[in-house]
């Protein structure tokens, strides 16, 4: 089936040029620090973890996601869906591929990954995470592709295939709580020591990972003949609506306990976020962004006539996916490590190499992405005919 | 054969890319490899462990020193003349075979092994 | 007053351990000629209990300068990239659940020496995937340089600040700063990709020797850096805690440290 990602139009092999530069220039960087070291990002003694590691905790949400068009269709009957499963398990396979590689470019020695494996410590957050990422990447290969293999040839897939899809449900569950695990089990960590870290992954996860599909899903409609169907969107528009709004009320949760509490621990890394802390302020205009978008996606998601119009509801994903990324691919992780243990501020920005290795690997995704949907929209505009 | 101009073209690319080390090289001998021993090598005598098993299998008791000392905290080897060695490249291997030159790097270079243990273990500077 | 048989036994025989062990010590580092193997660290539970009373910023410079000398211990003049094994702190920093505006004025601006505090409930070696950082059995937060693979989940565990990170070659670390690196040709560096943090000089401890600031720091002012064993009811350390009040970093996170500051 990987011919059908080589036969494209120029605006296709066009796309896949200019993610392959992006790639290429991401590498070159990624070579720099392979040599020099990480001092090249904006990472520091006290912000030990930046974009990189923001990306991954981001991309597992949106990988995370491909379970709201399976989960309803396999296991509630919702036929409607079956049009787009394909479509999640693709795009979870291009998360995970980039959660993976944010991984490896944010070790410090790369060359002994292989020691996890090699010396496992299951007690270990990270140890469990490798596991369960690469599983679902698996499980999402191999689900996906006999499918697909299944569709085109006009037969039902095997009954294995059935017994992946059921395990990929609360798999896909699992990656996410893993890596909120990471984080809410650190005692010296405030802003992340919460119970509701991995409610607050998995709502924004089921945001923003549809949101992306959607957009995705308007793109494929727009330049290929495979129509997702309008049934799809306007469900997966629901479907956003109220992961949404869970979110951000997970989010206001935070902000009372926080500040009703008045406990210093919990209101610092707020503090810092959105008003700026002893005079260092950088990600404030940020994180106010984030609020402008997330009311504006609210309004656009909440109003049935808006979020049932198509191109307001592009305009309300779009802002999900920019309100979702600044929250939790920004803020989350800063936030962190701001203040410092020793309550100082020491800031965090990303450098230009760091911003462009990141885009690389982004790029890399996409470039997986693309492939994959050309493979997938493919064979269906075949089956149709 | 279909597209055979291509194929036969692209083949001869291919494996002479894959040959060109042998050309790059040819008719070049590299000198065998010479490892001397400093002064205080040679009166120590011994090694460790006797020279045939060292030049064999150095790189494995080194790593059975490191696992054994940064692990378990055992610092020192009994070798089998019942002399107690303190288990460290920097402090007990190279203090005998300080010229890491003229001994170490012969082999190395001879076999384009670049053993990353320099990273950190430092070498004793030598007087060239 | 009289000292019983058993303690003077004890003590009589600790000094003719210390006398050999001394002479045996100095002749380690020259290979083949120790007859028989130095007993390792035999402490259960290390600890270091710091008398703040005692304790100047002078004290604690020599400390950091001599463990960093010790330990190959670069230094970069950029917070950013710095690695510390034991630095200072102001009590404000050292202790901020403890602050308050009306500090007394002998600790407000006093200088603490930090470092790694090797708790008993370490949480960065919960966290570490390939077992680079540990808890030994005699309590020591233990560091493995050849299994790190610089994923710095360590450094967010840690509830302390203590670990650093080799954001780049330490051999690469300015000139100006470090004429004479590598400053101990007896000890290791590291490389590049790393996490470090101070071990409470193990490798000394297997010789019978005192961690290296402790030993700075008595040669100073005597007691000032109390090192000993706390599970031996009898140990130094023992008894100062129960002669003085001493707090710890943020013990209420469960961490257990084992660096006791009497305050004074």
């Amino acid at each position: 089936m990987l011919d059908r990602a080589l036969k494209g139009s120029s605006r296709y092999w066009g796309w896949l040029i200019f993610l392959l530069v992006l790639m290429g220039i991401g590498f070159a960087c990624y070579l720099y620090q392979f040599k020099v070291g990480l001092k090249i990002t904006g990472m520091s003694r006290d912000v030990s973890w930046g974009l990189y590691i923001s990306q991954l905790t981001y991309l597992v949400g949106v990988a995370a996601s491909g379970v709201m068009v399976v989960l309803p269709y396999y296991l509630h009957d919702y036929k409607a869906f079956g049009r787009i499963t394909i479509l999640g398990e693709f795009m979870a396979i291009a998360a995970v591929l980039m959660c993976l590689l944010f991984v490896m470019v944010d070790l410090g020695k790369l060359p002994r990954l292989m020691n996890i494996i090699m010396y496992p410590h299951p007690k270990s957050i990270l140890f469990w995470d490798m596991i369960v990422l690469n599983g679902y990447l698996i499980l999402n290969i191999l689900i996906g592709w006999n499918v697909l293999a299944a569709e085109r040839k006009g037969v039902h897939y095997s009954t294995w295939v059935k017994v992946l899809i059921y395990i990929s449900i609360p798999w896909a569950f699992s990656i996410h709580t893993v890596t909120a695990f990471l984080y809410a089990g650190l005692p010296g960590r405030h802003f992340w020591l919460t119970a509701i870290m991995a409610p607050r992954f998995l709502a924004s996860a089921f945001c923003s990972g549809p949101a992306i599909l959607l957009l995705i899903a308007l793109v494929v409609r727009k330049f290929t003949n495979f129509d997702p169907g309008k049934e799809q969107i306007r469900t997966l528009g629901g479907i956003i609506a109220y992961a949404f709004i869970i979110n951000i009320f997970f989010f206001l949760m935070e902000i009372f306990t926080s500040f009703y509490s008045q406990i210093p621990g919990h209101m610092h890394s707020f503090v810092y976020l959105f008003l700026g802390l002893d005079g260092y302020g950088k990600l404030a205009p940020w994180m106010w962004t984030f609020v402008f978008f997330a009311i504006v996606a609210l309004i656009l998601l909440i109003i049935p006539s808006t979020r049932r119009k198509e191109d307001t509801l592009a305009i309300a994903c779009a802002a999900v996916v920019i309100s979702t990324w600044i929250d939790k691919g920004l803020g989350l992780i800063i936030g962190g490590f701001v203040p410092n243990p020793f309550e100082r501020v020491f800031e965090y920005w990303p450098t230009t190499p760091e911003v462009l290795i990141t885009i690389g690997v982004w790029a890399m995704g996409f470039f997986v992405l693309t492939v994959l949907f050309k493979i997938a929209v493919s064979i269906k505009e075949e089956v149709a005919a | 054969m279909y597209d055979g101009g291509k194929i036969i073209v692209g083949l001869i690319i291919g494996i002479g890319l894959l040959l060109s080390p042998f050309f790059y090289n040819a008719g070049k001998a590299v000198k065998a490899p010479e490892p001397e021993l400093t002064p205080k090598a040679k009166e120590a005598k011994v090694c460790v462990a006797p020279t045939p098993y060292m030049r064999n299998n150095h790189m494995h008791l080194l790593d059975d020193w490191r696992q054994t000392v940064v692990r378990n905290g055992e610092r020192y080897y009994k070798a089998s003349t019942g002399k107690m060695y303190y288990k460290s490249l920097q402090v007990t291997c190279l203090d005998c075979h300080s010229n890491k030159s003229k001994f170490c790097d012969q082999c190395h270079n001879y076999i384009g092994m670049d053993p990353y243990c320099w990273d950190c273990h430092i070498v004793p500077k030598e007087n060239k | 007053m009289g000292i019983s048989r058993r303690r003077f036994l004890k003590v009589a025989g600790l000094s003719a351990i210390m006398a050999v062990g001394g002479k045996a010590g100095f002749e380690l580092l020259r290979p083949g000629q120790v007859e028989a193997s130095l007993p390792l660290t035999k402490g259960k539970r290390w600890a270091m209990v710091i008398d703040m009373r005692k304790v100047t910023d002078e004290i604690i410079q020599k400390c950091k300068e001599a463990c960093h000398k010790a330990h190959n211990v670069p230094e970069f003049g950029n917070p950013k990239v710095e690695l510390k094994w034991i630095w200072e702190e102001e009590f404000e920093h050292a202790f901020p659940d403890q602050e308050h505006e009306y500090v007394a004025d002998g600790i407000k601006d006093k200088g603490f020496p930090l470092l790694c505090n090797h708790c008993s409930n370490p949480p960065c070696c919960r966290v570490c995937p390939t077992g680079a950082t540990w808890q030994r059995e005699d309590g020591i937060v233990m560091m493995d340089w050849h299994r790190c693979i610089g994923c710095r989940f360590c450094m967010a565990g840690c509830p302390y600040g203590s670990r650093s990170f080799n954001w780049g070659d330490p051999g690469k670390a300015p000139k100006e700063l470090n004429p004479d690196f590598p400053t101990n040709p007896d000890f290791p560096t590291r490389t590049l990709g790393v996490v470090e943090k101070c071990t409470f000089c193990n490798e000394r401890l297997a010789k019978g020797q005192l961690p290296i600031c402790v030993e700075e720091a008595n040669k100073i002012e005597k007691d000032s850096f109390i090192f000993g064993d706390l599970a031996d009811p009898d140990s130094n350390v023992r008894k100062a805690l129960r002669k003085h009040f001493a707090i710890r970093r943020k013990p209420e996170l469960g961490t257990s440290p084992n660096v006791y500051y009497i305050i004074g």
